[in-house]
């Protein structure tokens, strides 16, 4: 294959005639407009208020405050509840409205980059319809999952460049009775977690100021479709992407760095599920055991649903191993929503975590033997039958 | 004792006629722009300080057209990619994770052997994803599916229900979907796969799980309106 001399020459014309300081790449978001001039779609707006943050080459991203539709992650809801109840939370701690909706469907992508059982005109008919009933619902897209995200961006990115991907995508669309609708920002929760840092410092209860905290970036946040992803001159040098490391710097703990943080985690997608050999040693040997080595964090924070998992489920195994691991994994949303004085179980929903998190709980100042006996007497209400369900009034309680 | 290249006996027209099925990807010429051999893609990728496996080694033989390893690691590399998309970096801005993500489809498609021996044990997961809408599900953690995540897992599988029951959100009350679902979100899901060839591809890679999908979702279609074929 001839290398593309004419697509490589037209992007150093570009940097010549617009200077060093243009971004590199175009802003889609312009194209996304430019396509509803020609009536080729509806763009949902950013819902008053937004937040302005700064994305990888100085542009400014919309972050919508609240009237958040939730596009929910199979993975946080299926096993680590307490990551998504944390950010419906948080939203609730503001008083902001939401809507978490029953009509979503998951993204599917975990399973196409594990099995490619799926095509490009499904998976950008998934997030098209997923995006339709958000619009319908009057609520605007808040993502979950790093990877819906990151995906959802990239299908963006192919229905802006293929009119017959559009036009293939439109007539499902049709079919289905929807809209055909693309939102103005693709936006996720760790982006509103970062434009929110300075509220949720503000109610901030606990004093985290010995809490050392390192953090990964997950890969589908901050690699696909990079130019679209929150940087900060003032965290890292503007270096690497400023979700939750800003927040974790905003709530007072202590922020520590190690070499491997550019590494995945080890999910792998596929391997997580059928071949969890890889998953097991990535995830201690080159983020777990280095992070010990030059940080040793009392807690490892991370934005994303397949990192959670496997940072966390990963350690037990590597103990028989006598690898050095035992560092707890969960969530920013729920480090954020501990620090302003959530309920450890009945909310942050840490029984659901396999590394022992007790021994941050009571470096965080947490009775967790306390909170966990209240959360037992909420089982018991349940199993006989007292309650049928746990309510956020309880949560609260 | 000669080497002899691996699939030697495959006819070079097969392997062509997979090659231009990657190159007919509508991603295909957003993914190659050359290579300065750097091997930054190498050392940032996961999967190749665990495996013989090379991101480089994927986007030069689809630059050079080289046949013969293209249809080597359609067999015995792909399926080792980790899909983080580390090998982004690449200061060329080839896109090898997302080459790979192309060459997957197209071993679906072709119902290769060795896609169908990578999915193996997968069955479960793409019958849950396609057939609920949600990828994995509360009632999926089971001891022995996961035995390396230790005792934990029992726990939850034996308190699974009363758990779930404890979480506020009045959505995650279910235990064989992430989340609850309508019938209305489904029926648009199943029309998605039977509309875009997904279906195809299934009948093509298993034809038994095929057959329970279709099962599984005639019944919805039908009161809904649509035919399930």
């Amino acid at each position: 294959m001839p290398i593309p001399l004419n697509v490589l020459e037209a992007r150093q014309l570009a940097r010549h005639v617009q200077g060093p300081q243009t971004p590199p790449t175009e802003d889609i978001r312009e194209k996304v407009f430019e396509l509803e001039a020609k009536g080729e779609w509806i763009v949902q707006r950013v819902p008053e208020p937004w937040l302005p943050v700064t994305t990888k080459y100085g542009r400014i991203k919309k972050i919508p405050v609240g009237h958040t539709w939730h596009h929910k992650s199979c993975g946080q809801c299926g096993h680590i509840p307490g990551y998504s109840t944390s950010i419906f939370w948080l939203h609730r701690a503001l008083g902001l409205d939401y809507d978490d909706p029953r009509d979503q469907t998951s993204c599917t992508a975990w399973n196409y980059y594990a099995s490619a059982t799926s095509n490009v005109g499904a998976q950008a008919a998934v997030a098209m319809r997923n995006f339709g009933a958000a619009y319908e619902s009057g609520y605007f897209p808040q993502i979950h999952c790093g990877t819906s995200y990151g995906h959802y961006k990239e299908v963006r990115e192919q229905l802006v460049a293929h009119a017959d991907l559009r036009d293939e995508v439109r007539r499902i669309c049709d079919r289905l009775g929807r809209p055909f609708v693309m939102p103005e920002e693709i936006v996720h929760y760790s982006e509103w977690v970062y434009a929110m840092r300075d509220e949720f410092a503000r109610r901030r209860v606990l004093d985290l100021s010995n809490i050392d905290v390192t953090v990964h970036p997950a890969c589908h946040y901050h690699k696909l479709v990079v130019e679209d992803a929150i940087y900060d001159p003032d965290v890292y040098g503007g270096q690497r992407t400023a979700v939750v490391s800003a927040v974790v710097t905003a709530l007072g703990a202590n922020l520590k760095d190690y070499s491997t943080w550019y590494d995945c985690c080890g999910f792998g997608f596929r391997h997580i599920l059928v071949q969890r050999d890889f998953t097991r040693s990535f995830a201690t040997l080159r983020k777990i055991e280095v992070m010990r080595e030059e940080a040793d964090p009392d807690v490892v924070l991370t934005h994303d649903t397949g990192c959670v998992t496997t940072l966390d489920q990963s350690q037990f195994a590597a103990r028989a191993h006598d690898r050095k691991v035992g560092v707890p994994v969960m969530s920013e949303s729920q480090f954020a929503a501990l620090a302003m004085g959530a309920h450890p179980y009945r909310v942050c929903q840490l029984h659901w975590h396999n590394t022992d998190y007790r021994p941050l709980l009571e470096k965080m100042g947490i009775d967790w033997r306390e909170r966990w006996r209240e959360f037992e007497d909420d089982l018991e209400r349940l199993k006989s039958g007292e309650k049928q369900f746990l309510t956020w009034e309880d949560a609260d309680a | 004792m000669t080497l002899q290249a691996r699939y030697a006996d495959v006819p070079v027209e097969t392997k062509q006629r997979l090659f231009d099925e990657v190159k007919a990807d509508l991603r295909f010429r957003d993914t190659l722009y050359g290579c300065y051999e750097c091997g930054i893609c190498v050392a940032a990728c996961p999967s190749a300080r665990f495996y013989d496996f090379s991101p480089r080694k994927i986007a030069q033989a689809a630059a050079r057209e080289d046949l013969g390893i293209f249809y080597e690691q359609l067999n015995d590399d792909i399926w080792n990619c980790s899909q983080c998309f580390s090998c982004l970096r690449c200061p060329r801005g080839n896109n090898p994770g997302g080459l790979i993500t192309i060459m997957r489809e197209v071993a679906i498609n072709n119902g290769l052997a060795s896609a169908r021996q990578a999915l193996e044990g997968y069955g479960r997961v793409v019958y849950k994803i396609m057939s609920t809408g949600t990828q994995v599900s509360p009632d999926m953690l089971q001891p022995n599916a996961f035995p390396d995540w230790g005792p934990h897992v029992a726990e939850i599988s034996e308190n699974l229900l009363l758990w779930r029951r404890a979480l506020p959100p009045e959505t995650l009350h279910t235990t064989s979907t992430a989340w609850e679902v309508t019938d209305r979100t489904l029926t648009e899901l199943y029309l998605i796969w039977h509309m875009t060839g997904v279906m195809d591809m299934i009948k093509e890679v298993d034809a038994g799980l095929h057959m329970i999908l279709v099962d599984v979702m005639e019944e919805l279609l039908e009161d809904a309106g649509y035919a399930a074929d």
